[in-house]
């Protein structure tokens, strides 16, 4: 992986282009079964693009670790209150490699709820995180994003950060179930952008998983700081086993996919020179 | 009795006056071995000659005496009724005790098949629903809508006899929205003009043309077909795409306001959107059609765009 350069900061990408060379599934209304449309995505993708590239000045490891076509699960640490590392591999997958993936992450179940959120991230491909939908997509040959870490890893402290948090163990039934290929990725920059504190009597007082506190006004971690994000794709992973295996002999698999995880960021980190660039 | 290929067989269809019931009958009548008999309390406008029609109510001795001869073959129960006006106690008696009856009357007197007409509604609209309800899916949706219980309580009640009366070929169907020239409560929301809709909500929904509903009957009819089907249309849009499609204009109100708003208006008589259905335009409800496809070979004939706007369909033929 030392061999591969970062790509360059490119001053306009071809947004409509990438999104006509999408492989997806429309009906004669331009829909997908899960309600993307491919003409709303490129607002979205604007945006995301606005951020990965000057923004965050995202720079992508092993971008030809993306596989071009078929079933596919992105495996990323989690980090940053915000999810803008979801954005950001989002925007990755789009935008560098030579066939656009669309990455299908998974939203928590409270967004359907929430007035035009519902039904935004629907339109640009984004799912509420069932394991069923997780498993027609993959059967449907599309890319998913996991965070195993869950709200465990996108609301640690500053002091914690870059250390994984324990993996859940659902991503890799699903992945053995649907003999899907797992592309590790490690997201360095996230970790820093919103440095907080967690104050437990407030979550407690409040029953949230987690009450962050930032150094900075508004206090609270909502404008992340704009530090460099470097992306790390890991060759993809194939994984074979019996599904409904005990969970020991799961873990040691989610160990296995934690290890790359953890040693792509650890090779990250000593790359880097600094947060901010 | 007579096997499903050989000569005619009797086929006992309730509710066979309503739209769909109609759409049902004409389907089933072109084939000569079908003799149709239905059971509805309305009469039947403009019915052919040969399908005789009997207009008594479900629980009453005459509907018994239909099958006591024990030659009906078939019983498709489609008379399930919805009326966000009526007294919800008598409603429950004439739709769950009606459907209790038929299915002791279908025990006792040798029916062979019995094809119940559900709703993919029974599911329910809930925020945590996966994109895709498959069949054994749980039953929710009399959680919040009192009005949709006897739809449950009716798919429960088949489920049972599925289980008890083996020897009878049980067939539930649970149809997307079906529209068309039918006077449903999705079909009837979308003749509102303007519609109302959730400001901020745009669910997924899923429609089916009602003559792909009765070909989806006919389908269940064949021998030796038996289970839980959900039947899907020809696919999933937006609701605003639906409203756009029929050039409806819409009028969004702010979820906390549509339910108190709404309320006042029915009691007034302003308005018959029963408010209870406002979760159906908020969250989605969709379901996974593959084994209607799979096991009874059904696919769905009318396009998306037929389908849609099939709910402006004047003739009901």
């Amino acid at each position: 992986m030392a061999a591969d350069r970062p790509r360059r900061a490119r001053s306009s990408d071809d947004i409509g282009a990438r999104t006509r060379a999408l492989v997806v599934r429309r009906n004669e209304y331009g829909y997908d079964p899960f309600g993307f449309h491919a003409d709303q995505l490129k607002i979205a993708v604007r945006m995301a693009g606005w951020l990965y590239r000057h923004y965050f000045r995202a720079q992508a490891h092993g971008v030809e670790n993306i596989p071009a076509s078929g079933r596919v699960m992105f495996v990323a640490n989690h980090s940053g209150q915000l999810p803008f590392d979801g954005v950001v591999i989002g925007a990755s997958v789009f935008l560098e490699p030579p066939q656009p993936r669309l990455v299908r992450s998974m939203v928590e179940h409270f967004v359907p709820t929430v007035p035009f959120a519902s039904y935004l991230f629907s339109r640009w491909g984004q799912i509420t995180g069932t394991p069923e939908n997780c498993r027609r997509l993959l059967r449907q040959d599309e890319a998913i994003l996991v965070f195993p870490e869950g709200a465990r890893g996108i609301s640690k402290s500053f002091s914690k950060r870059y250390q994984l948090a324990p993996f859940g163990l659902g991503f890799m039934r699903l992945a053995l179930e649907t003999d899907t290929p797992i592309v590790p990725v490690a997201v360095i920059g996230a970790e820093e952008q919103a440095p907080a504190i967690n104050l437990r009597p407030l979550a407690r007082l409040f029953g949230a998983p987690s009450f962050p506190v930032v150094p900075y006004p508004p206090f609270v971690p909502l404008v992340p700081l704009p530090t460099k994000y470097r992306l790390y794709f890991g060759e993809p992973m194939t994984v074979v086993g019996d599904p409904d295996d005990d969970d020991e002999v799961l873990e040691a698999r989610v160990r296995a996919v934690k290890h790359r995880i953890q040693s792509m960021i650890h090779l990250g980190l000593q790359e880097r020179k600094h947060v901010f660039w | 009795m007579s096997s499903g290929d050989a000569g005619p067989r009797k086929i006992v269809i309730t509710g066979m006056s309503g739209r769909l019931g109609r759409v049902v009958a004409r389907r089933l009548h072109r084939d000569h071995r079908n003799r149709l008999i239905g059971l509805d309390r309305r009469p039947f406008l403009g019915r052919p000659k040969d399908i005789e029609h009997l207009e008594v109510d479900l629980r009453s001795k005459k509907a018994r005496d239909v099958f006591r001869a024990g030659d009906v073959h078939t019983l498709i129960h489609m008379g399930v009724m919805h009326d966000p006006r009526a007294n919800a106690a008598q409603l429950y008696s004439w739709n769950v005790t009606g459907t209790a009856h038929l299915l002791e009357y279908a025990q006792a007197y040798g029916v062979q098949k019995v094809v119940v007409l559900s709703s993919a509604n029974v599911y329910g609209p809930r925020p945590e629903n996966p994109q895709f309800l498959t069949e054994d899916a749980p039953l929710l949706a009399a959680q919040r809508f009192p009005q949709m219980r006897d739809l449950v309580e009716i798919d429960h009640l088949m489920s049972t006899f599925f289980w008890k009366a083996r020897d009878i070929e049980t067939v539930i169907l649970r149809p997307v929205h079906i529209l068309g020239s039918v006077r449903n409560a999705p079909s009837n929301y979308l003749r509102l003009d303007p519609t109302p809709v959730l400001l901020g909500f745009d669910p997924m929904v899923q429609v089916i043309h009602e003559r792909d509903v009765a070909e989806a009957i006919v389908r269940a009819l064949a021998p030796g077909v038996r289970g839980i089907y959900n039947v899907t249309g020809p696919g999933e849009v937006p609701l605003s795409v639906i409203l756009a499609e029929l050039g409806r204009r819409t009028l969004p109100i702010p979820h906390p306001l549509a339910r108190p708003i709404y309320s006042l208006a029915f009691r007034l008589g302003l308005s018959s959107y029963p408010v209870a259905e406002f979760d159906f335009i908020r969250y989605v409800c969709m379901v996974d059609g593959s084994r209607a496809e799979r096991e009874l070979g059904f696919r769905p004939r009318h396009s998306l765009r037929e389908t849609i706007r099939a709910v402006d369909d004047q003739d009901d033929a």
